[in-house]
């Protein structure tokens, strides 16, 4: 198991490092049409081909890896802040509060997760430029995704509000904002860093679902989900294998992250 | 046990009464909520375009607003479709059954294939062939649902198919953890070594143990199940709740993506409720 970590460790820092460095590799960007070879095939000057309206594919792979990879953690940064103020507070808080916030994740959990993201997609207007349609695409995962992580962490935090530190602290006269930032908080940093490490594959594969329903990241630019739509157009799956390149790379990296987090989950029983 | 229902029904009102809440506040300011194309039609009369704007003026308060759509949905009338300008019940009442078709469907493939995986793993016990069973969920979970539902249109397979192989994942996730707890309690350990047949174990010993903890995980499924029916149907071309569900999504169309929103969270919190009584139940009886 420690092999496979280190390895799935050394692939994501690989995939990470090759798509920060697309100004270098593809240099000409993911926009530039190359109107004589539209729709071409794997060659010397385009590794994978172009695209239908002439775009180097290969460009758009590694700028659109870049754009899921960093923001897909950025979401789930926000996400899990999200989850420690909400389910932290609440549980710390208890009674009442932990019970409302019971139930709004309740609320939240009750509806699939794609369903719930594309009708919150669908109240913000959709017409809008694409660097604005990045930032509501994660935005939405980060405010969305909190839910699940929130009940666990309020649950921890209810456990730990009857520990005898937190009872003690209290007993010394030490505020509710004190306790909860100093003392509650820094105990949660387990269940946060899963939590955190948990919704990134989540994350890239909903931004992926939803760019191929249409709801994702705006043209011309790249992400998972937009390079995946291309896969629509296919008749056959042997027709243009190199359409399958984003694909790969995609189950890589989830496959990687899931490989880095089972180690972990085993390193903590 | 009637209590436990109770709750259950108190519980389950409460959440589709705040769902639909929260829904209509998202409706009410979403922009774009107060803009009517009808207001800008030649052909109507400047009485007819007040009329339309006092109407709109009307919905501003959010609790008036959310209280008349329920009047109205109390009455049969879940109102008109923005997009497809037919009325929504009429939408939903003929797209339900594809989908319900598909959801179930979809569920008995992904039951059928995380159950047997799971439970030969546990039989076996072999280190390579848990492995091998492992690796297909993990490939299964790290594709896209949306990819899924594109690949069985390639390959011209049914969208159910596509539905159970997105949920077997998660499916066999929790059955392998929970049999293979079951399978290592003392009793069932004993039973083995009493040269009891497998399937006399599996009935009598290990269903007993983890069946009450499978049903939440088949409450869960459900809405697994119906998420995964949205790229389905919206990518093979279904014409079933969750491509109503995409096409409202692209055109915006809020009511009647409100409506769906309220349908969805009363069947996953009655699928939910339902597994967490019957799994009651069972242990009631057992003990």
């Amino acid at each position: 198991m420690k092999h496979l970590r280190t390895t799935a460790i050394a692939v994501l820092l690989l995939v990470i490092g090759i798509s920060l460095s697309a100004n270098w590799l593809a240099p000409e960007g993911y926009a530039k049409q190359y109107r004589d070879t539209p729709g071409a095939g794997p060659s010397r000057q385009h590794w994978l081909g172009t695209d239908d309206i002439g775009r180097d594919r290969f460009a758009r792979v590694l700028y659109g890896t870049r754009i899921s990879l960093l923001l897909a953690p950025a979401a789930a940064l926000v996400s899990t802040f999200m989850a420690a103020l909400i389910g932290g507070l609440a549980g710390y808080l208890g009674g009442l509060w932990a019970r409302a916030a019971m139930a709004m994740t309740d609320l939240f959990l009750s509806l699939p997760w794609l369903f719930l993201l594309i009708t919150v997609r669908a109240a913000m207007p959709l017409n809008v430029s694409p660097v604005v349609s990045v930032v509501v695409t994660f935005s939405l995962l980060g405010l969305l995704g909190w839910t699940s992580a929130a009940r666990v962490l309020c649950a921890s935090a209810l456990s730990l509000r009857q520990a005898d530190f937190v009872r003690q602290a209290r007993a010394s006269g030490v505020s509710d904002a004190r306790l909860f930032w100093v003392h509650v908080l820094p105990n949660l940093k387990p269940a946060l860093y899963a939590q955190f490490w948990i919704s990134i594959p989540a994350f890239i594969l909903s931004e992926a679902n939803l760019g191929i329903l249409g709801l994702g990241v705006a043209e011309p630019l790249p992400s998972w989900g937009s390079l995946l739509k291309e896969l629509e157009g296919l008749v056959s799956v042997g027709e243009e294998p190199w359409k399958f390149v984003p694909l790969i790379l995609l189950a890589v990296v989830v496959t990687s992250f899931q490989l880095v987090l089972s180690a972990q989950e085993e390193a903590a029983v | 046990m009637l209590g436990r229902i109770a709750r259950h029904g108190l519980a389950l009102i409460a959440t589709i009464l705040l769902g639909g809440f929260l829904t209509a506040v998202l409706v009410r300011f979403a922009p774009g909520f107060d803009v009517d194309q009808d207001e800008i039609d030649p052909h109507l009369s400047s009485q007819t375009i007040q009329a339309l704007h006092d109407a709109r003026t009307a919905q501003h308060n959010i609790f008036r607003f959310y209280t008349q759509s329920l009047e109205r949905a109390w009455h049969g009338d879940l109102g008109k479709s923005l997009s497809l300008g037919q009325p929504v019940a009429s939408l939903i009442r003929e797209r339900t059954p594809l989908t319900m078709r598909l959801v179930f469907t979809g569920l008995a493939i992904s039951w059928g294939l995380a159950l047997a995986m799971a439970l030969s793993a546990s039989w076996m016990r072999l280190p390579a062939y848990d492995a091998l069973t492992t690796a297909i969920s993990g490939t299964f979970l790290c594709l896209p649902a949306a990819v899924l539902a594109l690949l069985s249109v390639l390959w011209n397979v049914s969208g159910a198919l596509a539905v159970g192989l997105i949920v077997f994942p998660k499916v066999y996730r929790y059955s392998r953890n929970l049999l293979g707890k079951a399978y290592s309690l003392p009793h069932i350990i004993t039973a083995r070594a009493k040269g009891l047949s497998e399937w006399r174990i599996v009935f009598w010993h290990v269903i007993p143990v983890a069946g009450p903890q499978l049903l939440a995980v088949a409450g869960v499924s459900v809405s697994i199940a119906i998420g995964a029916a949205i790229p389905v149907e919206a990518l093979c071309g279904l014409a079933g709740i969750g491509q109503l569900a995409w096409q409202a999504a692209l055109a915006r169309d809020l009511p009647l993506l409100m409506n769906i929103t309220i349908l969805v969270t009363l069947v996953t919190l009655l699928a939910n409720s339902g597994a967490d009584v019957i799994g009651h139940m069972l242990r009631g009886h057992e003990a």
